[in-house]
């Protein structure tokens, strides 16, 4: 017999505080009038793929169910297309919800194990830091080596066939003011999250 | 006048017959574009996911390098791009809050943002500022009995409408009928090509460039037009496992400044044409004239 697990969730799960926090954040503080008409789920293209609907991840996060979202696949399957942000009747900006929502699971290290996205976007992140520009063909190379080299050689068709159409290269871009852009971006780590919240109380991680 | 040009990571590399092509189309239209000194990575979606803070830095960056400059508009060919752009000026217009973390992080390169250049789409500023009129001027083989679907992609509608309808956007379908090509109705001009998930996750991401091209086969299309990057990659690169998975969808998909080229009369191979994986043939006009 197939095992059963529990879906629903009970109040022990939540994680009080974890809604407001987002919510606090620039750009999604519109996720408190959240009215559940699932506009969301219906539009998104990839929803038939996902574990929790954006529907039911907009109703976790508010709920402060942070585990259950922040490990969740659906906000690595949202691919930015926004449809959802656009046909929201509230206007909840759902895209940007999303990309907070990867950056906590980004920085607490809680995302499914050996999943290609998380490592792809931190790669880049690397990449984009260290040299200014992203050289595709390697940010490729390394995101299979840190994830599933095998499924590396499934891809050794396409990569020849973008080889032989000039399109491949290993030649890593870079800038050349690299300290500039060095010393732009450290400054971002130095000031403290208070000053992005435009003078609202800023909860901060464990308080409520 | 003359243009900022912002050409982005991929331009550079899977997606430089885009700048192969866009490059002498531009010069055709006696439009200067003079690229941005020391551009550094937009910090488009992937970034985005690790600190959006940063890519907004990374972002204002070369918007403050384009004011420094002294160029009037910047523009970005790249859909991802041309968002991020955007919507760190929103940001920064916003948010008081934002603004002061990127003006501290700008300062460190004696950087200043004032938000006076805007930021625009190369389908727009042919079609919106130089006109439809200097563009059939140059025509010189109209793509006659060519069929076009017309893929804007995500991001250059959404979030933000900046210069065509959101559900239907129409300016290149102007422009492609502007180069006597014939445009196919495709409903799903809008609809995600998976964005990186082709690479990442290939069973949701391929199903999204499956449907697209599939469609464009409904609709009697010889060809899918693009303007960005990764939709021309998705559309184009993948299709043996597309066909693995679900059946052949093999047309070609190009540039609309591919597609402009051709019709301006310059030669295919100049315009990049030879690196797509599923060749174009030659236009029905050329074949009778042989």
């Amino acid at each position: 017999m197939a095992e059963l697990t529990r879906t629903i969730k009970y109040e022990a799960d939540r994680v009080p505080g974890f809604g407001r926090e987002v919510m606090s954040v620039p750009g999604c503080e519109a996720l408190e009038s959240c009215i559940q008409c699932g506009t969301c789920s219906g539009v998104c293209p990839l929803s038939i793929y996902m574990d929790y609907s954006p529907r039911q991840v907009m109703a976790l996060t508010r709920a402060d169910f942070k585990n259950e979202v922040l490990r969740s696949h659906t906000i690595w399957l949202c691919a930015s297309c926004y449809s959802c942000t656009v046909e929201c009747p509230r206007q909840i900006r759902i895209t940007d919800i999303m990309y907070e929502l990867k950056q906590r699971a980004i920085k607490e290290e809680i995302y499914p194990k050996k999943f290609t996205i998380p490592v792809l976007a931190k790669e880049f992140y690397k990449m984009a830091h260290s040299q200014g520009r992203v050289t595709e063909n390697i940010l490729a190379t390394l995101m299979f080596l840190k994830t599933n080299w095998l499924a590396a050689m499934g891809q050794w068709k396409l990569g020849l066939g973008l080889l032989l159409r000039g399109r491949f290269s290993l030649k890593m871009e870079s800038i050349k003011r690299k300290d500039e852009l060095n010393r732009m971006l450290t400054t971002v780590d130095n000031l403290s999250i208070d000053s992005l919240t435009d003078g609202r109380s800023a909860p901060k991680k464990g308080s409520h | 006048m003359k243009y900022s040009y912002f050409p982005g990571c991929s331009l550079k590399g899977t997606g430089r017959a885009y700048e192969e092509s866009l490059l002498p189309v531009f010069r055709a239209m006696d439009i200067e574009l003079e690229e941005l000194e020391d551009w550094n990575c937009c910090g488009a979606t992937a970034y985005m996911a690790v600190d959006e803070v940063k890519a907004c830095v990374m972002a204002s960056r070369n918007l403050a390098i384009a004011e420094k400059a002294g160029h009037k508009e910047l523009v970005a060919p790249c859909n991802a791009c041309y968002l991020v752009l955007n919507k760190t000026k929103h940001y920064l217009h916003e948010s008081p809050s934002v603004k002061r973390v990127i003006d501290a992080a700008l300062k460190q390169g004696n950087l200043t943002y004032t938000g006076n250049v805007p930021v625009r789409h190369p389908l727009d500023v042919l079609v919106n500022s130089v006109g439809l009129d200097e563009v059939k001027k140059r025509v010189k083989q109209p793509l006659k009995g060519l069929k076009v679907a017309p893929y804007y992609g995500c991001q250059i509608v959404r979030p933000y409408s900046t210069f065509d309808d959101q559900y239907n956007p129409t300016t290149m379908d102007r422009l492609l009928e502007a180069l006597g090509a014939t445009v196919v109705t495709y409903p799903l001009k809008t609809r995600c090509c998976g964005g990186s998930l082709t690479g990442t996750l290939p069973e949701p991401g391929l199903l999204c460039s499956y449907i697209l091209l599939k469609e464009a086969i409904k609709r009697g299309a010889d060809v899918v037009a693009t303007i960005c990057p990764l939709c021309q990659f998705n559309l184009d690169g993948y299709h043996d496992k597309i066909e693995a998975k679900w059946e052949s969808v093999r047309i070609p998909t190009v540039y609309f400044s591919q597609l402009m080229g051709l019709a301006f009369g310059l030669p295919a191979q100049e315009l990049g044409l030879h690196r797509g994986f599923v060749p174009m043939k030659s236009l029905p006009a050329q074949t009778v004239a042989a």
